[in-house]
C-alpha cells in the first residue's frame, strides 16, 4: 500500500491530521490557542521542527542502531526545539513570551517522536519531508482553526500580526469562558466531534 | 561487543553534532537576543523615565565595570546634549528582588524618574509600586544628595499604604542607584561624551 508522494503530504492536512485524527500533542494544543496568532506561531514553530527532525533522522535511519534510536532521535528533536528557541528569542521576542513554556516543551511532544518513530525512521527523505511538512501545516491549520473558533467567541476578536481586530460591534458580550481553559477543552471536544462527523460518509 | 561500541559511537557524534551546532548559534544570536530582553524587559522603563530623550536610550547605552560587575547605563540626549543617564538597580522586596531603573540628570544631580522594572510584589498591594504612577513620582526631581527613606524610617517617601516592605525595597534600591552614580561619576560623564548626539 504504498502511497504516492501527494499522498504522503495530503494525509496530514485531513485524514491524519494530527490533534484531530491522531489525537497527539493536546497539551500545547490546550494551551495555546487562546488567539489566533499563539496558535499559528505555536504550529509554525512545531513543523519548522517536525521538518528538519524527520529529514535528519530519515538520513540516519541506516546508522542509528536501533536499541538507542528513541535517544538519537531525542537529541535531534531536542536540537532543533533549542535552536527554534533560540531563533524565536532572537526574532519574534513577544511571541516567544506569550508560547513561553511550551516551546522547550515540543521536544516532548508525541508528534515528534511519533512522526520520527512511526515515519522517518523507516522512510526515505523525499518522503519524511513530505510526511512532516503535511504534518506540520495540519496541526498549525488545526491549532489556528481552534484559536481563532475560541477568541473570536471568547473576545470577539481575531489577533492578526499583533494587533486585535475588533469583528463585532460594541454591544458584543465576550464569551470569555471560552479563552480560559475549560473552553479549551470543550471546543476541541466539539471540533473533535465535528471531525468524526465529516469523516463517517 | 559490536554493536555496543557502534551504539556509544554513534550517539557521541550526535550529541556532539548536536552540542557543536547548538554553541554556534548560541554565538549568533547572543547580541540580538540580549538586545530583546533589553527592548521588552527593561526598554519600556528606560523610555518611561527618560521621555524627554531625543535619541533611542536602549541603543546608546554603554557598560562599566565595577568591581567584578559589569554595569549598564542608558543615556538620554536632551536639548542636543548627553544630559540623562538610567541605571539598573534593585532592593530587597517582599516577594523577591524589585528591580529598579533610575533616570538621573548629570546636569543639575537630580533624579528624573524612577521605573520598576520585574518584582513579583503581592498584587493589589506591593505591586502598587509598578502600577501606580503616584508613587514613583515621587522620586521624579529630588537631588541626588538628598537620602532616600520612607517617612516610616525618618525619610520624605510616602510608603504605599499596605506594602511598606516593598516602598523600602525602592527606596533602598534608589538610594543604592545614587550612591552608585556619586561613585562612578567620573566614569560616566567621560563615557557620556562618547554619545552620538544626533
Amino acid at each position: 500500500m504504498a502511497k504516492s508522494l501527494t499522498q504522503e503530504f495530503t494525509k496530514g492536512l485531513w485524514a491524519e491530521i494530527p490533534p484531530f485524527r491522531l489525537v497527539l500533542g493536546l497539551c500545547p494544543t490546550l494551551a495555546v490557542s487562546n488567539t489566533f496568532e499563539n496558535g499559528i506561531g505555536m504550529g509554525i514553530a512545531v513543523t519548522f521542527v517536525l521538518v528538519f527532525s524527520n529529514i535528519l533522522i530519515s538520513a540516519l535511519r541506516k546508522i542509528i542502531p536501533a536499541k538507542v534510536r528513541i535517544a538519537a532521535f531525542i537529541i535531534v528533536i531536542a536540537t532543533f526545539v533549542t535552536v527554534v528557541e533560540l531563533l524565536m528569542q532572537a526574532y519574534t521576542y513577544a511571541l516567544f513570551l506569550q508560547l513561553g513554556i511550551f516551546i522547550p516543551l515540543i521536544v516532548v511532544n508525541c508528534i515528534l517522536l511519533g512522526r520520527a518513530e512511526a515515519f522517518a525512521s523507516k522512510n526515505g527523505i523525499i518522503r519524511s519531508t513530505l510526511d512532516g511538512l503535511g504534518m506540520g501545516i495540519g496541526y498549525t491549520l488545526a491549532l489556528g482553526a481552534l484559536a481563532a473558533f475560541r477568541q473570536i467567541l471568547g473576545a470577539g476578536a481575531i489577533t492578526f500580526y499583533k494587533t486585535p481586530i475588533q469583528l463585532f460591534g460594541p454591544s458584543f458580550e465576550p464569551f470569555t469562558f471560552m479563552v480560559q481553559a475549560p473552553g479549551a477543552f470543550i471546543c476541541l471536544g466539539l471540533m473533535l466531534a465535528v471531525m468524526n462527523i465529516l469523516g463517517k460518509k | 561487543m559490536r554493536e555496543m561500541i557502534k551504539m556509544v559511537v554513534v550517539l557521541t557524534i550526535i550529541s556532539l553534532a548536536s552540542g557543536g551546532l547548538l554553541a554556534a548559534l548560541r554565538d549568533g544570536t547572543q547580541e540580538r537576543i540580549d538586545n530583546q530582553v533589553l527592548e521588552f524587559v527593561k526598554g519600556p522603563a528606560v523610555r518611561d523615565i527618560l521621555k524627554a530623550a531625543a535619541n533611542d536610550p536602549i541603543s546608546s547605552r554603554f557598560q562599566i565595570k565595577d568591581g567584578g560587575v559589569l554595569r549598564t547605563f542608558f543615556v538620554a540626549v536632551i536639548d542636543g546634549k548627553p544630559r540623562g543617564v538610567a541605571l539598573e538597580s534593585s532592593g530587597k522586596g517582599y516577594g523577591g528582588d524589585v528591580g529598579l531603573m533610575v533616570g538621573i540628570d548629570v546636569t543639575d544631580n537630580k533624579i528624573l524618574g524612577v521605573g520598576v522594572t520585574t518584582m513579583s510584589e503581592t498584587p493589589g498591594l506591593g505591586a502598587r509600586a509598578k502600577t501606580d504612577p503616584k508613587f514613583v513620582a515621587q522620586f521624579k526631581g529630588r537631588p541626588v544628595s538628598e537620602p532616600v527613606k520612607v517617612t516610616q524610617d525618618g525619610g520624605t517617601i510616602n510608603a504605599l499604604s499596605g506594602a511598606t516592605i516593598t516602598s523600602r525595597a525602592v527606596s533602598s534600591g534608589v538610594a543604592d542607584a545614587l550612591a552608585l552614580y556619586e561613585r562612578l561619576k567620573p566614569q560616566i560623564i567621560d563615557k557620556m561624551k562618547d554619545v552620538k548626539t544626533k
